[in-house]
């Protein structure tokens, strides 16, 4: 190999290392933004105000009397875990299926008023998810897995 | 008893693929032409027993004999019988018995194709071919085994998943998505077995592309049936959301795609033939990464099936031939020479490389954002995903790129080319991309990106269709002959393999303009509705004019009737509704689409309040959606006729003389 050769190879080695670190840079940079984080209300309370403004898929059931229709689509209720609540307002039309102590996951962020906002409410299709007289067995997981329409975008 | 015959099937299978790996490795290692014949016999032995397997399970599943355990698992003495056929893919067990049948398919018709003038590259390609065999034989009598003997027989079963029996297209889908998938088993042995021999033949290349391009075509439309079933069924609107079982599809089209283009490369020069085989290799890879993400349960998706242990043993086997691909790449990379080298400069060597560039960036971008949730939740157990914001931010100014090197490539010609010439093939179709501009400046597009993306794709529409007809204009030139015969020449000449390549381009050019208007100009609301009540949305005024119930033998249905008036004028009803099956607690939704070139009216159903009447519907004006379906046809017509170019060729590649015949200056 001549040295010319030995020389193109290096180049080419720090060509290439350059490309996939300003890739690098660049696609975590661009993740770190946008993560999306699936929490239960104990999370979204542990976090305080770091949750205001995050991307935040809260999961839980619908707590027992505490729907209240507003006008238009407008609705207010709690998503609760068994230990711990979080009230939520929402501003989407609420699939067929909802009602009290079913879950529910829905997507949005926490207003400055401690209230979590959301503009989608999913509600889980599990068949073997039941769990509204047992509210300390609720999987997260299992309840975002189960949760039908996920993958539908944000409707902003 | 009949569980037991399809064991049997399965495990017969099983015996043939491992036997002919130790055989076709073997006749590799002793150049011996009897041991080869002998792996060429297991080859065909795994296909037959592996098909009439799946055979069975179907002759099963129409019979109701639910002494099998995934007919008691998924059948219904009720269904329809295309529901009963379909079945076969409606779970997991089944479509890992299904991927088996695919794959004896493919494997049947390459060892078909693969003959003496292959080499040694031939038992070892069948050898590899049957290591997957085995592989998936093994899953399929293991973790998987569809053919359990169930000892109570019940008397009917619970039927499949109702999204299944919700829409055809759930049912048309999987076909085309395994297509894709176990068909770049082949392309994968072909590029091991030439990494092994040290030797990529203008034949194995040959071989390779044909190979290559069966899977790629039916992937093309996997994907976008796949966005067509979200949007038919999902009810939100859309086409596609970035889900990971999505990105799954799209990640080995991207990298199979770049693998066509540099093969190209790679004929014409003798250069790149390791990135090639890397490229195969990856889209290899990520099928199976895919079908690990589908078929784990790992991800909350409504296309994925539930946690089992099938999943860890996919991730065993993408980690063993992962490990396998890296040391055969590491280890015989540099026996692959190059015979020839690169043109400099503005030619269209180097639009080649910029376009593998930007599919290998795009590839990055979308597995990172699809699988950094896995690692995060792996390390630190913390939920999260990759919100949708940062696919769109990253891939749509490198489709853009794209786009343009789609564009400018074909414009330039093959070597360095003088100041004078580049002139005369890159300023002409900047007219069209003008055109296209003022056309969506003058019908309201703002945004930056889509003015943009309309800008190069106008160029990119241009430069498709001059490159498509100039072989044809140049012999009309010549030879004063008219331009039906001189097109035709193209197509029953050598010259199809060019005009292919530029059939799937004007595809993709329909593709980015589709995607560019639709996902920008959109208009929905959402409402609640009384009977009688009408909302207006655009051009378009909805009426509640009633609801009306009825009865199917595997389902009920809630129908809401909305009469509908466009700029004033009554059109047809639409009736998007609420599925209620048999054997299943929760309704459904299907929304109802008024199809047209220019835009769709869609209306879902969101739900219905029994006591008053009132329903909720989401209304969406969705524009030139339409035209992803027709771009995808429009691909993977251009992508089948460079299949049947590339089979006409035969084994022998020749460069067709319509590429050499590019005018010279």
């Amino acid at each position: 190999m001549s040295s010319n050769d030995g020389r193109k190879r290096v180049a080419l080695a720090l060509g290439a290392c350059a490309f996939a670190g300003s890739l690098l840079y660049f696609v975590v940079g661009g993740i770190g933004k946008n993560l999306v984080y699936y929490w239960g209300p104990t999370e979204v309370l542990a976090a305080g105000p770091k949750a205001v403004g995050a991307s935040i898929r809260l999961g839980g059931l619908v707590e027992k009397g505490s729907i209240v229709k507003g006008t238009g689509s407008n609705l207010r209720f709690t998503v609760t875990d068994g230990q711990k609540s979080f009230p939520v307002r929402c501003t989407s039309v609420p699939p067929q299926m909802f009602r009290e102590g079913i879950g529910v996951v829905v997507e949005g962020t926490v207003a400055n008023d401690g209230i979590f906002e959301s503009h989608r409410l999913m509600v889980s299709h599990g068949n073997e998810y039941r769990a509204p007289n047992d509210p300390a067995a609720i999987n997260l997981k299992k309840l975002m897995t189960s949760t039908e329409g996920l993958d539908a975008p944000n409707k902003q | 008893m009949t569980a037991s015959i399809g064991r049997g099937l399965v495990l017969l299978a099983l015996l043939c693929a491992s036997g002919g790996v130790v055989a076709a490795f073997a006749a590799f290692r002793r150049r011996s032409a009897d041991l080869t014949t002998v792996a060429v016999r297991a080859a065909y032995g795994f296909s037959g027993s592996m098909f009439l397997a799946n055979l069975w399970m179907v002759a099963g599943l129409l019979r109701n004999d639910f002494s099998i355990s995934y007919v008691a698992q998924v059948g219904s003495i009720g269904l329809p019988t295309w529901v009963k056929i379909v079945s076969l893919w409606s779970s997991l067990e089944g479509s890992i018995l299904f991927w088996g049948g695919v794959m004896a398919i493919y494997i049947a018709f390459a060892t078909r194709s693969l003959n003496e003038s292959h080499g040694p590259a031939r038992p070892v390609a069948i050898g590899v071919f049957l290591i997957c065999a085995t592989f998936f034989s093994f899953l399929i009598a293991g973790p998987a085994q569809p053919f359990g003997t169930v000892v109570d027989v019940p008397a009917d079963g619970p039927g499949p998943n109702p999204l299944l029996q919700n829409h055809v297209l759930m049912a048309i889908h999987p076909p085309f998505l395994y297509g894709g998938y176990v068909g770049m088993t082949i392309p994968f042995g072909l590029a091991i077995a030439a990494l092994m021999t040290g030797r990529l033949s203008p034949t194995l290349l040959g071989t390779l592309r044909t190979a290559l391009l069966a899977p790629w075509i039916f992937l093309t439309c996997a994907v976008v049936l796949g966005g067509w079933w979200a949007y038919e069924v999902l009810g939100w609107g859309g086409y596609w959301a970035w889900d990971p079982v999505e990105n799954a599809s799209l990640l080995p089209w991207l990298t199979a795609t770049a693998a066509l283009h540099s093969a190209i490369l790679t004929e014409r020069r003798g250069v790149l033939k390791g990135w090639t085989m890397s490229l195969v290799i990856a889209s290899f890879l990520l099928t199976i990464l895919g079908t690990f993400m589908t078929r784990s349960g790992i991800f909350n998706s409504v296309h994925s099936f539930t946690q089992s242990a099938i999943g860890p043993t996919i991730l065993a086997f993408l980690g063993v031939a992962t490990l396998a691909s890296v040391l055969v790449l590491g280890f015989h990379v540099d026996l692959l020479k190059a015979d020839g080298e690169l043109d400099r400069g503005a030619s269209r060597d180097t639009a080649f490389l910029a376009q593998n560039l930007l599919f290998v960036l795009f590839t990055f971008t979308v597995l990172i954002g699809t699988v950094f949730p896995l690692v995060v939740e792996a390390v630190r157990s913390v939920q999260m995903s990759v919100g949708r914001p940062y696919f769109d931010r990253m891939t749509v100014p490198i489709g853009a790129l794209l786009l343009f090197v789609m564009g400018v490539g074909p414009a330039l010609p093959w070597g360095a080319a003088s100041i004078d010439e580049l002139r005369k093939r890159l300023l002409p179709p900047i007219g069209l991309g003008l055109i296209a501009l003022a056309v969506a400046f003058a019908s309201g597009v703002r945004t930056p990106w889509t003015l943009i993306t309309l800008f190069f794709a106008g160029y990119a529409a241009q430069v498709t269709l001059v490159e498509a007809l100039r072989p044809a204009r140049t012999r009309m030139k010549f030879r004063a002959d008219g331009f039906f015969k001189s097109f035709s020449q193209d197509i029953f000449g050598p010259g199809l393999r060019r005009l292919a390549a530029y059939v799937a381009h004007a595809g993709a050019v329909m593709a980015f303009i589709a995607i560019a208007v639709s996902s920008t100009r959109t208009q929905s609301v959402e409402r609640t509705l009384k009977q009688g009540e009408t909302m207006t949305l655009g051009r378009y005024a909805l009426t509640l004019e009633g609801i009306e119930r009825s009865q199917e033998s595997n389902r009920s249905a809630v129908i809401a009737r909305l009469g509908v008036k466009k700029n004033g004028e009554s059109v047809e009803p639409l009736r998007p509704r609420m599925n209620q099956y048999r054997t299943q607690r929760e309704a459904v939704g299907t929304p109802d689409v008024r199809t047209g070139l220019v835009e769709d009216l869609y209306v879902s159903l969101m739900n219905i309040d029994a006591e008053t009447g009132e329903i909720g519907v989401l209304v969406l004006i969705n524009p030139l959606v339409s035209w992803l379906w027709i771009a995808a046809v429009v691909m993977a017509l251009g992508g089948a006729l460079a299949f049947f170019s590339s089979v006409r060729v035969g084994r022998t590649v020749e460069v067709p003389r319509e590429l050499q015949a590019e005018p010279v200056r």
